[in-house]
């Protein structure tokens, strides 16, 4: 028997102006590092980037950057050099990856864009622990290697309902790091241009669900491991027009295929969910496994991250903290598994995969027990796969393998004849 | 049209490889086991040439092969592959047609798997990549004990006073049990500490249903593991006659389904 026939999955033709727009992007910011000519911010990838954009900072996502260093595989290589500075195998591998990178002096900016050499140097660096508190362990590294100021917000964790007590103190924290930011940048504050940028990131937000809602359809024209990729300009540029008339070619190219049912697999015979961090190292691979068993994952809580839908122009800051204060990984369980069961719903799921990532408790959700809780309530079943998002040696393909076929059996037992 | 229709099930797992023969009532007509090694296919080979002696069979007989096992993907003659998970739970099925928990315990994988009272699966789990609780975790002890694994059981079964090891890690059991030889303890009574620990391992996976099966190679060769499980668990456990032999079974059935 041979062991693969190639996977049949289709191309998305708005890679190509997507590819442009990420390449415009990092060669503005190796730009302005070289030449000093615009001040440059360091965020996370939801702090608070209408902040810095409208106070006229090139924004510069590390995790984006962490995620191109799995993708590409240069990540399991550097990992071992920041946890010989003292950063365990057992945190963020995002963390260990791009602090092991910049110790090795290398990126994959270099290899994607010719004539980009390194990282663009911060002069500022602004985390928001709404993703965990390991992001701000991680800007510390570069505030001490950089000598540059490192401000931030901490959000509340485990919230069942966001109140207007949590909103109070994120507002406050965010308009707390407007005096700093003017120091550095030399700009001062104008509400206007902030409520331009918030405007264009609710724009590009609409446009992002938009894209990822046609999963929806049956078939859907689009899978999970195209969203990880289509994701880039929601995380990196959002508040900027370029995002906003990105998704809405591409959510022309998904519409246009679900009016003419073309599939973004050839034969979609399973709908999967997958919650928790993608493996970035195995994204190929595991888009042509689940393709081979004519299986889509086609929805995930990853790529809805990127979905702020409580952005106001009229009212930013409030609206801002609500926004970044809702986002599903900030919330206790009960809501957590409200979303997870509406998703099931809304596109029509078979079953659930849970990542595992060893060093991402924060978005492995299966640890506390509600795969089971929610396999009880709504009967889909559910596999936990035990990986990682970045640091390949606590990944196991075989089984991981193996688990997916026995998953994928076990449906078609339940779904017999399809 | 053949005279005698066999149903083939090869299952090759990191450790051995079995196969089994059915014919069309689905009765057991041949068997065996061999040491995978690094040629699947030739441990595949040897052990059909085996098991259709046994069954006074030859190749021309054959209908269709099921494949299962790590080394599913790599049996040349082999119509289909399926997971061991489906493959354990169709030949468990097959003897116990109940709604059971299945625990197999195999060389490097140890699994849980529930099937409804119809033998449709409702859930598996698959140990994590750790080898605590596996046969190869008796292997490294037997090694380091100086003691032939086949010995194991016999010695377990003589022991009169258990010794409990912490470790998790198979590596660091080893230490542990080193550091136990040292304190003067019987191999008697750390052999049965051995064998509470991958009782322990294995049952942490997952929470038990009423009707529990236990198969696979540990089994097999170990049967006072599943004494030593029944007392854990407080209820009887059901085991095939041929714990070891489940996968192939199941693979087998498979291949007779395949072929109608």
């Amino acid at each position: 028997m041979n062991e693969e026939k190639k996977p049949a999955r289709k191309k998305i033709h708005s890679t190509t102006e997507m590819n442009r727009i990420m390449a415009e992007y990092f060669y503005e910011l190796d730009n302005a590092a070289k030449t000093g000519e615009k001040k440059i911010a360091w965020c996370t990838s939801v702090g608070p980037a209408e902040i810095l954009r409208a106070m006229g900072f090139l924004v510069y996502f590390p995790e984006n950057h962490a995620a191109m260093l799995g993708a590409t595989r240069m990540s399991t290589d550097v990992i071992p050099l920041a946890n010989a500075r003292g950063y365990s195998p057992d945190i963020c591998s995002y963390l260990t990856a791009d602090i092991g990178a910049y110790i090795a002096g290398v990126t994959p900016l270099s290899k994607a864009y010719k004539g980009i050499e390194k990282v663009p140097k911060p002069d500022v660096l602004v985390y928001n622990t709404n993703q965990c508190r390991d992001v701000q362990d991680w800007f510390m590294w570069y505030a001490q290697m950089f000598k540059v100021p490192l401000i931030g917000i901490n959000t509340h964790l485990g919230i069942r309902d966001v109140n207007d007590a949590h909103v109070a103190s994120i507002v406050k924290q965010m308009e707390d790091l407007i005096k700093p930011l003017s120091a550095v940048s030399g700009k001062k504050f104008d509400l206007d241009e902030l409520k331009q940028v918030v405007a264009l990131s609710r724009a590009c937000s609409d446009s992002w669900k938009k894209v990822l809602d046609t999963a929806a359809a049956v078939p859907s024209p689009i899978t999970f491991f195209d969203g990880t990729i289509h994701m880039g300009p929601a995380v990196v540029l959002r508040g900027t027009k370029q995002a906003v008339d990105y998704y809405n070619l591409l959510l022309a190219e998904l519409n246009e295929r679900i009016r003419n049912k073309e599939s973004a697999l050839e034969n979609e015979r399973f709908r999967l969910y997958w919650d928790g961090m993608p493996v970035w190292g195995r994204l190929s691979d595991h888009a042509a496994l689940f393709a081979n068993l004519n299986t889509n994952v086609l929805a995930s809580t990853y790529c809805n991250s990127w979905i702020f839908t409580d952005f106001d122009a009229a009212d930013p800051f409030t609206s801002m903290a609500r926004a970044y204060t809702k986002l599903f990984i900030v919330r206790s369980d009960e809501p957590k598994e409200q979303y997870i069961k509406d998703m099931l719903k809304f596109f029509k799921i078979d079953g659930i995969i849970y990542h595992d990532a060893k060093t991402c408790p924060n978005n492995s959700n299966c640890r506390y027990g509600m795969p089971k809780r929610l396999e009880e309530e709504t009967k889909i079943p559910s596999l936990t796969l035990n990986g990682d998002l970045n640091d390949l040696r606590c990944v196991s393909d075989e089984q991981n393998k193996t688990n997916i076929e026995a998953f994928i059996e076990q449906l078609e037992e339940s779904k017999p004849g399809l | 049209m053949n005279a005698k229709k066999v149903f083939v099930g090869i299952d090759i797992g990191a450790s051995r490889t079995k196969v089994a023969l059915i014919d069309a009532a689905g009765s057991l007509i041949g068997y065996a086991v061999e040491k995978s090694g690094t040629d699947f296919s030739a441990a595949a080979e040897k052990c059909l040439d085996s098991s259709l002696a046994m069954a006074k069979s030859s190749r021309k007989d054959i209908v269709h092969t099921i494949s299962t096992g790590y080394g599913r993907k790599n049996v040349s003659f082999s119509n289909a592959a399926k997971t061991e998970i489906s493959c354990h739970g169709k030949g468990c099925f097959h003897y116990f047609p109940l709604a059971i928990a299945i625990i197999d315990i195999g060389g490097q994988d140890n699994k849980i798997i529930k099937l409804d009272s119809e033998g449709r699966r409702l859930s598996f789990k698959m140990n994590r990549k750790c080898a605590a609780g596996t046969g190869a975790f008796l292997e490294e002890m037997s090694a380091r004990l100086d003691i032939p694994l086949e010995n194991m059981d016999s010695l377990a079964r003589q022991s009169g006073h258990m010794v409990e090891l912490g470790s998790f890690c198979t590596v660091f059991s080893g230490t542990e049990v080193l550091e136990k030889i040292r304190q003067g303890e019987k191999v008697t009574d750390i052999t049965k500490g051995l064998f509470l620990s991958v009782i322990k391992r294995v049952l942490e996976m997952d929470s038990l249903s009423e009707n529990v099966v236990m198969t696979g190679g540990v089994v097999a060769h170990n049967p006072y593991i599943v004494t030593m499980a029944e007392e854990i668990l407080k209820k009887k456990i059901l085991v095939p006659e041929h714990p070891q032999l489940t996968g192939a079974i199941g693979a087998a059935l498979y291949a007779s389904e395949a072929q109608i």
